[in-house]
């Protein structure tokens, strides 16, 4: 622990708060179409939008309906980005004349980078041609982010409201998000992260010639392409000399300015921020973790001032905080341990680039799980037991301490519902939130909210468990690490996080469905939940508060919920912790590692 | 029913107990998904006990435990049952066949009690049984109402105004009364009574369906939890090359998963709800349904009639004023006179003053010499005249309302004294009535009558809005007596100069800001409003009308009850929370039990039968088998010992909501994560020398 990283922890989180109530402010007005100081540029070209789509904004839908319009994006964005993926060989912007993906990673890619998950099975450099990564993938890393954001923006919109049936329009809300929001601080954040070093171009990936040329061995191949087998069966191989390498590029400062701030995580690399051109300076590496937090911070803010309730929201925003700090502290702390199977190695550098060191791996760590966020600059795979279990228990947790963008702050009010409907019970009252009296179909809903991705998590994971092949061909690792690896896999699918334990080999058929059916759990069960509860919260009257009601800020409401949300997950979760990190824990203290 | 209805506890338990194994049929099980889980898991144990080579002493005493799960949350719904239908049955024995006086033009036919129908008359005279519900038409009666109300002092019933419902099932102690029927047999109060003691526990109320939805998805949850456990265990096993490691028999992941789901607000969830409606009953306040009880907790105004509940009923003398010039004495000598036949509580209270500030005894009076003068609507006086005889001059004393006395003067050729009637305004202005007392043309004075506020209801209205109650008293009365009573009594708002339709209108505009309102009524008049109040407390003694539009019948008549129906509310849900609570803090000491338990072994060195996961065994249970007994016993054992919280309820105070919350997570949900380590050990320590596991 050096006095520079405590003064960059400092400067990480002080700018991420200080920035929170002017973005947070900032948004609120664009979803209450309140003007900004954008809107004599902006204003013209959402009318157009408007004009052009034949949008009235001021069509009021219920939450059936604006439900219906995020599932209509998302699912025409999947099918639309299978057949890009299924075609790319034949589309333009393929200088490097890759072939299109097999339909299961196909399946996988579209639904995970139409639900904002990002996860990858593939190496982004390696599988996808520019018009992919530009036209399929970027488009729904602006596209999965805003409609997230819009629902959070319906959900606090509808909460403010009084006996209307009505919470907003989805298609106003996506326009005003990607016109406000998404795009300024896009461009905004790519600016600094060019200038650091990230490429932006369009061209072919350059070749270098490498200084010391050197001789491997390739597997010998036919006229067609074909491996040539010897008489043992094995591939025959020859020796090649290399003297060139072809250095990936593209309009990566974009897509990285994207990727880190809409909480999308899919790297434009296979390492992701590990990569030097995808994250090349220290100064690089802060900006794009503050660009993770920025809006995850600031939706929590959002929502207090369009629920008019600044009180309730810094009492969340301090209980998702502590409980992202505690992990980051945790994960770093276990991180600096000597591992005793290495030492007198110490710290624990397997896996991480030694430029940014334990401290600053740990703490994006813990940022892009707490965050759904997802990308990665060290391999969290390569990580102490116990450190590992840090991003694992943010993600599993379901994604609530700041969360993905929109996303984070409706699945936390899951959490706060249900830490409301027992509280409330407990002074005495039928429970109520924000003044609206809670029933059978918001429990209904909240815990549907809560169950889906955790059932969407333990089910494929026990399964995968029960398939030989899977166990044999897919692991990277023996022991209870290989399970960590599956578990995490799909507790990042089904919570939307996109963040890869690495390891795992997910490319095959099976973990590319399963996964791909967790990601559309994860992100509609949420969704669904969050728009039905407001849905009919809205119709309902609003009670003032008394005495006698529940208070939801200040310590005690904090502490409640802040027991809610880890006992839940605790009970949920510990079983299967216990038989991956954990024993693998007390296997390494043993002297034995995986 | 205080007085009349007394519990024998031994033979409610013997009960209880019969209907906890009664109960264990599914048709009754499934009423409770919770339990039913449970009840389905002892039934799967009991199967595998007659595979070949299961049957042994550990999955024998899983399945019996699991057994003994639902049999104790059934003798706590039995226990909670118990009481009300012993009441039930007690009431039952009451609705014995009479026979009836019906009239017939003006013969009286004697007719079996089941032939009245509605809108038949019939009589009754000292002695006789109310043969059906009725109104009184003709008479005046005392009745003795102790079946019912377990008063035994009798009430009075008359015809017209707010006390001429009779109720079937009691008896006429004097007098004769004409009964206009209004509920048929089979329809009448006794019968609702019956009905409510034994009805109200059937529906589920909208937060037990809410509650019970949270209990159900987590009993999902922890079954995924508990089945997704085998592979991944069977995994680790593959792994370590221990096949065999690991305890995940189904018996054990049955007991798992019984120890995870929340039995113990399962199964006491309904007890909970039914011992409310009891407690409600003990207080002799009988509810509709459980919905009523559940709402009470919720209320937020409270509509009070300022009569009888926030003031004693009736105004008193509380002050002499004399007018200029006359002895402070004789006035009061006058009032008294002018009182003394007034057996109004206003005309007896200022005879009692005057005993008490000038000890004036109340003499006696020559009754020929006296003629009394009954209050009238036109004269609006009364008094008292006495002819001249030998004990003295005649005399002509009224007392009565300003106007009326004045003119009374003035037409005898008196004079209006302007200091008499500035003492007059004045006294209205502070919302007490003012009665003015002259002697023939001579203005005496004025006594000042006030509403007495009852004592020690500030307190509790300070409490009631300590609890979040808003406090809104309604009266007849002008602005300024209302303010000032208000003001007096500590409520937070009033109606002043209301009419039954106020009381209404308030409820409505109330309600539209999604408030909840319990009011409390007797007149036909209060009925709509009754009906439309969420909480409305009819009293027995009033109107038929008013008792069927509430949802409540306070027995005793007694307004000051409200206050109680809300605690019992609250007290119901917080209940139900705190249960909750506990239920599900208690699965973490569970964890540490039985994880350990099942996964000890995996990865454990060649020759050492602990491996990493056993660290996690913090209660250093002795064997897994006995770490698994002991939570299971715990689970069930909990249940039982917390029947007498879930039939009491938790303890209630007026305290802010913050603190209610802060004291309630530290008892059930710190305690409720501590208590069971401690218990879970000690059960260990007593299975493991008996036995009971290896």
């Amino acid at each position: 622990m050096h006095a520079h990283e405590i003064l960059q922890i400092i400067l990480f989180f002080g700018l991420g708060i200080a920035l929170t109530p002017i973005v947070g402010r900032y948004m609120a007005k664009v979803f209450k179409g309140e003007r900004t100081f954008l809107h004599p540029i902006l204003a013209p070209v959402e009318r157009f939008v408007y004009r052009v789509t034949r949008t009235d904004p001021n069509h009021e839908m219920t939450w059936l309906h604006y439900l219906a319009g995020v599932c209509i994006m998302t699912v025409v964005g999947a099918v639309s980005l299978f057949g890009i993926l299924m075609t790319q060989q034949w589309l333009p912007l393929n200088p490097q004349g890759l072939p299109n993906l097999s339909w299961h990673l196909a399946f996988n890619t579209a639904w995970s980078f139409t639900c904002n998950a990002d996860w990858q099975s593939y190496s982004g450099e390696g599988v996808m041609s520019y018009f992919s990564q530009t036209v399929g993938l970027s488009v729904h890393q602006f596209l999965s982010g805003a409609a997230g954001i819009a629902v959070l923006a319906a959900v606090g919109r509808a909460l403010k409201r009084a006996s209307v049936k009505s919470i907003g329009n989805f298609w106003a809300d996506l326009t005003r998000c990607l016109l406000y929001i998404v795009i300024p601080l896009s461009i905004l954040w790519s600016i600094p992260l060019a200038w650091q070093g990230c490429p932006q171009t369009w061209k072919a990936y350059p070749a270098a010639h490498l200084v010391e040329a050197y001789t491997t061995q390739v597997p010998k191949t036919d006229d067609k392409g074909n491996a040539v087998n010897g008489a043992d069966g094995k591939p025959v191989m020859v020796d090649a000399r290399v003297d060139t390498q072809l250095i990936p590029v593209g309009p990566v400062a974009s897509f990285e300015a994207c990727k880190q701030i809409f909480t999308n995580g899919g790297g434009w690399y296979g390492v992701n921020s590990a990569h030097p051109l995808e994250n090349p300076t220290p100064l690089a590496n802060f900006l794009e973790m503050l660009a993770i937090i920025v809006i995850p911070m600031a939706q929590v803010y959002m929502f207090g001032l369009m629920i008019g309730n600044k009180k309730h929201a810094w009492t969340i925003f301090a209980v998702m905080l502590s409980l992202f700090v505690l992990s980051f502290i945790v994960a770093w702390w276990a991180e600096s341990q000597p591992n005793p199977v290495t030492a007198p190695f110490h710290p624990n550098l397997e896996g991480k680039e030694t430029r940014f060191g334990v401290m600053n791996s740990t703490l994006w760590g813990a940022a892009c799980t707490a965050i759904d966020n997802g990308s990665v600059n060290s391999m969290h795979d390569s990580w102490m037991p116990l450190a590992g279990l840090m991003p694992m228990w943010n993600i599993l947790v379901g994604e609530i301490f700041f969360g993905g963008v929109g996303c984070g702050m409706y699945c936390m009010m899951f959490h706060i519902l249900i830490a409301v409907f027992i509280a409330g019970l407990m002074i005495g009252r039928t429970p109520e939130y924000l003044g609206k009296k809670l029933g059978a179909w918001e429990a209904t809903w909240a815990v549907v909210g809560v169950l889906g991705p955790n059932a969407a998590c333990l089910i494929p994971t026990a399964m995968s468990c029960m398939i030989p092949s899977v166990i044999s061909g897919t692991l990277g690792n023996n022991g209870p690490h290989g399970l960590s690896e599956i578990l995490y896999a799909y507790g990042e699918a089904a919570n939307n996080n996109g963040s890869a334990f690495a390891g795992l080999n997910a490319n095959v058929p099976w973990h590319d469905v399963a996964l791909g059916i967790a990601i559309i759990i994860g992100r509609f069960a949420p969704i669904a939940a969050a728009l039905a509860i407001v849905g009919r919260l809205a119709s309902k009257k609003t009670v003032e508060a008394s005495v006698g009601t529940l208070p939801t800020h200040g310590w005690t409401f904090g502490l409640t919920l802040t027991g809610v949300i880890v006992i839940v997950a605790a009970l949920t979760f510990f079983p299967a912790i216990c038989l991956g990190p954990l024993v693998e824990h007390g296997l390494m203290l043993a002297g034995r590692t995986f | 029913m205080s007085a009349k209805f007394e519990v024998n506890y031994s033979s409610l338990i013997r009960q209880a107990v019969i209907d906890a194994f009664k109960k264990l049929n599914p048709k009754d099980e499934i009423k409770n998904l919770v339990m039913f889980v449970v009840w389905l898991g002892s039934i799967w144990t009991t199967i595998i006990l007659f595979l070949p080579g299961q049957f042994n002493r550990f999955n024998l005493q899983i399945c019996v435990w699991l057994w003994f799960t639902c049999v104790f949350a059934n003798f706590a719904e039995a226990m909670a049952e118990g009481r009300g239908k012993a009441h039930a049955d007690a009431l039952k024995k009451m609705r014995t066949k009479t026979m009836a006086k019906k009239l017939v033009g003006d013969r009286e036919v004697l007719v079996p009690s089941a032939e009245l129908k509605v809108g038949d008359f019939y009589v009754c005279v000292a002695g006789d049984a109310i043969a059906a519900d009725g109104e009184v038409v003709d008479g005046i009666a005392t009745v003795d109402e102790s079946a019912i109300t377990g008063e035994s002092a009798p009430v009075v019933r008359e015809s017209g105004g707010d006390r001429s419902a009779v109720t079937g099932g009691t008896k006429v102690t004097s007098d004769r009364i004409v009964v206009r029927v209004t509920a048929a047999e089979g329809n009448s109060f006794l019968d609702r009574m019956i009905e409510m003691i034994e009805g109200a526990r059937r529906q589920k109320t909208p937060n037990e369906i809410a509650l019970n939805i949270v209990l159900v998805s987590l009993t999902a949850l922890f079954i995924i939890v508990v089945f997704t456990l085998p592979p991944m265990a069977h995994y680790n096993e593959g792994q370590a090359q221990q096949t065999g490691a690991v305890l995940t028999t189904i018996p054990v992941l049955l007991a798992l998963i019984v120890c995870l789901i929340p039995t113990t607000i399962g199964g006491l969830l309904s007890a909970i709800g039914i011992a409310g409606i009891d407690r409600l009953m003990r207080r002799n306040v009988l509810a509709t349904s459980g919905r009523a009880v559940e709402a009470a907790g919720d209320v937020d105004v409270l509509l009070l009639d300022k009569t009888g509940t926030i003031t004693l009923g009736n105004r008193m003398a509380t002050e002499f004023i004399p007018a200029p010039g006359v002895a402070v004495a004789d006035l009061a000598e006058a009032a008294q006179l002018a009182s003394l036949a007034d057996e109004t509580p206003e005309g007896r209270s200022i005879v009692t003053l005057a005993k008490e500030k000038f000890n004036l005894r109340g003499r006696d009076i020559n009754d020929r010499d006296v003629i009394f003068v009954p209050f009238t609507a036109q004269t609006r006086m009364s008094g008292v005249d006495f002819s001249a005889g030998p004990s003295g001059p005649g005399r002509s004393i009224r007392k009565g309302a300003a106007e009326a006395v004045k003119k009374y003067v003035t037409e005898r050729g008196g004079r209006a004294e302007k200091a008499v009637f500035d003492t007059v305004d004045e006294i209205s202005r502070q919302g007490a009535t003012p009665l003015v007392v002259a002697d023939g043309a001579r203005i005496l004075g004025v006594i000042c009558l006030k509403d007495v506020v009852k004592g020690g209801i500030r307190e509790r209205f300070a409490q009631l809005r300590r609890m979040g109650v808003k406090t809104v008293m309604i009266t007849g009365d002008n602005r300024l007596t209302a303010a000032a009573i208000a003001a007096e009594a500590g409520v937070d708002d009033f109606i002043a100069e209301a009419k039954p339709e106020d009381k209404l209108a308030r409820i409505r505009q109330e309600q539209e800001g999604g408030k909840l309102i319990a009011m409390i009524g007797d007149g036909t008049n209060d009925a709509p409003a009754l009906a439309q109040a969420d909480v409305g407390v009819a009293m027995n003694t009033g109107t038929q009308a008013a008792r069927e539009a509430g949802n409540m019948v306070d027995l005793d008549s007694n307004p000051t009850k409200l206050i109680e129906v809300v605690e019992i509310g609250k007290q119901l849900l917080m209940t139900r929370g705190a249960l909750t609570t506990f239920s599900i803090a208690n699965d973490v000491s569970k964890y540490f039990a039985i994880i350990p338990a099942m996964f000890g072994l995996l990865y454990a060195a060649k020759g050492s039968s602990f491996g990493p996961l056993n660290t996690y065994n913090i209660m250093f249970l002795h064997s897994p088998q006995s770490a698994i007994l002991s939570a299971v016993i715990f689970n069930a054992l909990v249940i039982v010992a917390l029947i007498p919280l879930a039939l009491k309820g938790v303890k209630y105070e007026a305290l802010g909501a913050k603190v209610i919350l802060r004291k309630n997570m530290l008892i059930y949900g710190l305690g409720g994560i501590i208590v069971p380590f401690a218990f879970i050990k000690l059960i260990d320590l007593i299975i493991v020398p008996l036995h009971l596991a290896p």
